[in-house]
């Protein structure tokens, strides 16, 4: 068995707890408007790894991990390869190693689902609380997010959520207000993280000559979203049984 | 007799015997807790060191020496007593009349005395002159035995930073010795050792380790007579804390003032002292505010330790360093952590006395320290980079649980084993000495044997291979022959009379050999096995670079291709130099570490074929090539983890900067991952590590806007530095470093 991996990162300490080896799996069906890795979206592309191959490097990171460490399966969108990502995760449970998924939620059939029996933790990322918002950011609809966040609480896997924060875009408190509600009716995060848009990622659009949409649009202020974040948690808080 | 000072002390064998291991097993208390029964520094404190920043700033404003008495020879009585501020001080002591001011040592070598002062502007007194023109220094004894290859070998770099114009160092004296047993005590059993010595045959041996005895004893003499100076009588032990720290400071402070020793490390004295603020504590004639008082006051004193050196001293080991380096936590044998709450109040100093590279606290990391004392030295590590962390599980089955770290990674039992410093052989330089035939690169001269150049168009590595092995033969027997001759004349001429009378009389010996460029000379043979390496020729055929053709492994990527290249260099170098016997029946070791000099060994070193342009820096110590570690943090450090302990005994290096952000968000995720990322390096089997948090924003932002980061202190290979005190050239290797960050 093989796959497409665009990178492996073997030290992170921001895609999930404690240290982590985070493998960025090639492909993506999305094709957000801020993307900071567009380089991981075609599914042609990346580099074809065995398995062997993979589960080597994740071991030669194990020592490092220590009690809550472990691998981060990212992208690109992991569950776009998900019998390759199904191995990955049942050799990494093998070896006794905490697994995570980082992912938009877009898929969420049969070998997803598998695959979740062997997930640790979920990272999904809700890029906008909106129906057409969503569609106009992603190119996608957000249902398919919906219906993810829904099936991951009903099995109760543990999940983080995230939201990058545009400024123009998704940075309004009422926004903010919304996005409370929508975790609420759907989920039971043990952790929702704001993240700050940054225009890093734009060298990359140009490398591969995409067409940037956010041009104008300026890196949020961390301030700015840590004092959303702080909202968040307000409302999260807010009618807890 | 030592009711007194002794009292409340567990009995054992130490009272019989010169046994500090025995009184810190009986005696002292593990401390598993957090910091947060940690003190601030007083007004008093404050005050004090207030005074030494001021000094410091004006030290730094003129050109790096504030003072120099070029009229007296430093010894243990040469000066009166000095002080920083004689009313406010806890601890007193300093190496000549007036804090700051340097002295001149020139045992080690009278040429290098002279020119250091000439260098600062000031001019070595007549008198001084002539009373060296009749006494022999070390560097004269050195030089009348030295043969035409030594010299030329020396001049080349090829073997380089020799310790045969100033102290070697690398000595710890059992500093622990004056307080607990008083020096009288000791004296009496130097004297013991004599008699028993004068019952063997008079060999050259017995008779060299008699006179060494005499002078042993005539130091501990004048140590007692330089404390009498400042008042204080240190023939009986010291009967409470302060007179402990005090008793022990002096035994340094002597040291310092007879040597110029390139390193002049500490040992591991916190939890030893620790047993003493205990019991005061208990007595109830301290307070834990006292307590942090006595060990600020004692670290200040530290900190205004000097030598005087040259310029040229200064670009090899930047930072006008003398690596006091304390060893601070680590394991007992029967499994009990000698971390005590002294051990904090060490690290603690950072906070209370501002970031700074000295002393040299170095951390012996275990995987079963307790993970409130690892979460503090990770938060140290993450808010001040001015510690280093060294394997104690690796090293206690060799040096048991009573070693320290002298200089920047080696490990010697205290006051029963030391070394000779053995500097370091530039392996890049000799690879191409091998691949020109025995000569320099960059001059053309003969250096080593002759042999017909390599006239390939592209490089074998067979044959590359076998002349590498030749002449590193070759060099591995100089090497060991130059070391000889050093030592045999530093003992002759510069014996450390006060440091090894706090040793055993019978003293383990290592020789311990270096190796600078490991990771330029793995890949370079990397890329004559995997690519096409083709040398370009002068007129004269002297190759003096290398046109490299496709991709190649390299070292820093944990892949075997390469890795297990550097392993074999390694291996095969130790094995090469044990085939020399050592002065005085050492024990060979060896150390990859270059400090800071890696900067100037690659100045003097020509293109080597792994695509390195000729002068530019090699990787400090054991680090793989900066930028060449291409497969993240952890690849890099595993690579390096491969290096075999087993033949480098005397430390393996590594330097590892790492971006705040790439190791959590917040400090506690920052603080528990570092952990983990020392948990994990450790385990498996590395040795050192040097670790910066820090971005390399804030390194160029320093350089343009110091003012803004006065106590900017980084770690560089085996100890940490002030960042302004290096040369711009180091600074921007420093920065060239490969900083670890994800994207």
């Amino acid at each position: 068995m093989n796959g497409k991996i665009h990178s492996i990162e073997t030290l992170a300490g921001l895609d999930g707890p404690g240290l982590r080896c985070v493998i960025f799996l090639q492909g993506c069906p999305l094709r957000c408007a801020y993307c900071h890795n567009p380089d991981t979206w075609d599914t042609s592309s990346g580099t074809t790894y065995e398995l062997p191959e993979v589960i080597k490097r994740i071991l030669k990171c194990q020592p490092y991990f220590n009690k809550n460490g472990g691998v981060t399966f990212s992208g690109g969108e992991p569950f776009a390869q998900p019998e390759f990502l199904l191995e990955l995760l049942k050799s990494c449970k093998i070896n006794n190693i905490h697994t995570a998924v980082d992912t938009s939620g877009y898929f969420l059939d049969d070998t997803v689902k598998e695959c979740l029996k062997y997930t640790d933790l979920v990272i999904l990322d809700i890029k906008h609380n909106e129906e057409n918002a969503y569609k106009k950011l992603t190119g996608k609809p957000l249902k398919n997010t919906l219906e993810f966040l829904k099936y991951v609480s009903q099995q109760n896997i543990l999940l983080w959520l995230r939201q990058v924060i545009i400024p123009g875009i998704n940075d309004s408190p009422e926004h903010i207000k919304e996005f409370a509600g929508l975790i609420k009716t759907y989920s039971k995060p043990q952790k929702v993280e704001l993240l700050p848009y940054h225009t890093m990622g734009i060298k990359k659009w140009e490398e591969l000559k995409l067409k940037y949409t956010l041009m104008n649009v300026k890196d949020a202020d961390i301030e700015m979203v840590s004092t959303l974040q702080k909202l968040l948690n307000n409302f999260l808080q807010q009618d807890r049984p | 007799m030592n009711n007194n000072a002794w009292r409340s002390f567990i009995p054992g064998v130490w009272q019989e015997t010169i046994d500090l291991r025995n009184f810190v097993q009986k005696n002292y208390k593990p401390y598993t807790g957090d910091e947060t029964f940690l003190k601030q520094s007083t007004q008093r404190t404050k005050k004090l060191f207030k005074k030494l920043q001021g000094l410091a700033s004006l030290e730094r404003e003129m050109g790096g020496v504030l003072d120099i008495d070029t009229s007296t020879v430093s010894s243990l009585t040469t000066y009166p007593a000095g002080y920083l501020d004689k009313e406010n001080e806890i601890i007193v002591g300093l190496q000549t009349a007036r804090p700051l001011k340097r002295s001149v040592n020139p045992f080690g070598g009278i040429k290098m005395a002279r020119k250091a002062c000439e260098s600062y502007g000031y001019k070595l007194d007549p008198k001084i002159e002539e009373f060296f023109s009749y006494r022999t220094t070390h560097n004269e004894g050195v030089y009348r035995v030295y043969t035409d290859e030594m010299k030329k070998a020396k001049k080349c770099g090829v073997i380089t930073g020799l310790p045969d114009a100033y102290g070697r160092g690398r000595i710890i004296g059992d500093y622990r010795r004056v307080p607990l047993y008083g020096v009288d005590e000791l004296i009496k059993q130097k004297i013991n050792d004599k008699v028993k010595l004068s019952k063997e045959d008079m060999n050259e041996e017995t008779i060299c380790l008699t006179e060494e005895l005499y002078r042993q004893v005539d130091f501990l003499k004048k140590l007692k007579e330089m404390a009498t100076m400042y008042g204080i009588d240190i023939s009986a032990p010291a009967t409470n804390a302060k007179e402990a720290v005090q008793w022990l400071y002096f035994a340094y402070l002597g040291a310092i003032k007879e040597q110029n020793g390139a390193a002049m490390s500490l040992g591991r004295v916190g939890t030893f002292l620790d047993i003493y603020f205990e019991r005061d504590l208990a007595e109830g004639t301290l307070t834990e505010e006292g307590v942090q008082e006595i060990i600020d006051d004692f670290v200040i004193k530290l900190r205004m330790a000097r030598q005087l050196r040259t310029p040229e001293y200064n670009e090899l080991f930047a930072g006008d360093p003398l690596w006091i380096t304390e060893s601070v936590g680590g394991m007992s044998l029967d499994g009990r952590t000698l971390v005590t709450k002294t051990s904090y109040r060490f690290l603690q100093t950072l906070y209370n006395l501002e970031p700074a590279p000295e002393p040299n606290l170095t951390v012996l990391w275990s995987e079963k320290l307790p993970e409130p004392f690892k979460f503090f030295c990770s938060k140290v590590s993450i808010e001040t980079n001015s510690i280093q962390y060294e394997n104690d599980d690796l090293m206690r089955p060799d040096f048991g649980d009573d070693y320290a770290i002298a200089c920047c990674v080696s490990a010697m039992k205290i006051g029963k084993q030391m070394q000779f410093f053995g500097a370091r052989c530039n392996l890049p330089k000799m690879l191409l000495l091998a691949l020109n035939g025995g000569k320099d690169e960059l001059t053309g001269e003969q250096i080593g044997p002759e042999m017909k150049p390599i006239t390939d168009d592209t490089l074998n590595y067979d044959e590359v291979v076998k002349r590498y092995n030749f002449y590193r033969d070759w060099l591995c027997k100089l090497y060991v022959n130059t070391m000889n001759v050093i030592h045999y004349m530093h003992d002759k001429y510069a014996y450390e009379k006060l440091q090894m009378a706090l040793h055993d009389t019978k003293v383990g010996r290592f020789m311990a050999f270096g190796v600078a460029g490991l990771s330029v000379v793995s890949d370079s043979l990397s890329a004559v096995k995997y690519a096409k390496v083709k040398p370009l020729r002068d007129k004269n055929g002297l190759i003096y670079n290398y046109q490299v053709e496709g991709d190649f492994p390299k070292f820093g990527n944990d892949d075997e291709k390469v890795d297990d290249l550097a392993i074999d260099l390694i291996k095969d170098f130790m094995a090469s130099l044990k085939k020399t016997p050592a002065y005085r029946n050492s024990v060979h070791t060896l150390s990859i570490l270059t400090i800071t000099s890696n900067v100037v060994y690659g100045k003097k070193t020509g293109a080597t074929p792994d695509g390195r342009k000729s002068g530019e820096p090699f990787a400090p110590g054991a680090n793989p090539m900066h930028n060449r570690d291409e497969s993240g943090a952890i690849a890099s450090l595993n690579s390096v983890a491969k290096l075999p302990y087993d033949c480098c005994k005397d430390g393996i290096s590594c330097t590892f900067s790492v971006t705040p952000s790439v190791i959590g968000k917040s400090l506690n995720e920052q603080i528990q991952n570092l952990s983990s990322l020392l948990d994990g390096y450790f385990k498996n089997n590395s040795h050192h590590l040097n670790v910066n948090v820090l971005t390399k924003e804030t390194l160029e932002d320093a350089i343009a806007n110091p003012q803004k980061y006065p106590f900017l202190t980084i770690r560089v290979s085996g100890y940490a530095v002030n960042f302004h005190t290096l040369k711009p050239e180091q600074q921007n290797e420093v920065i060239k470093r490969t900083f670890h960050k994800s994207i």
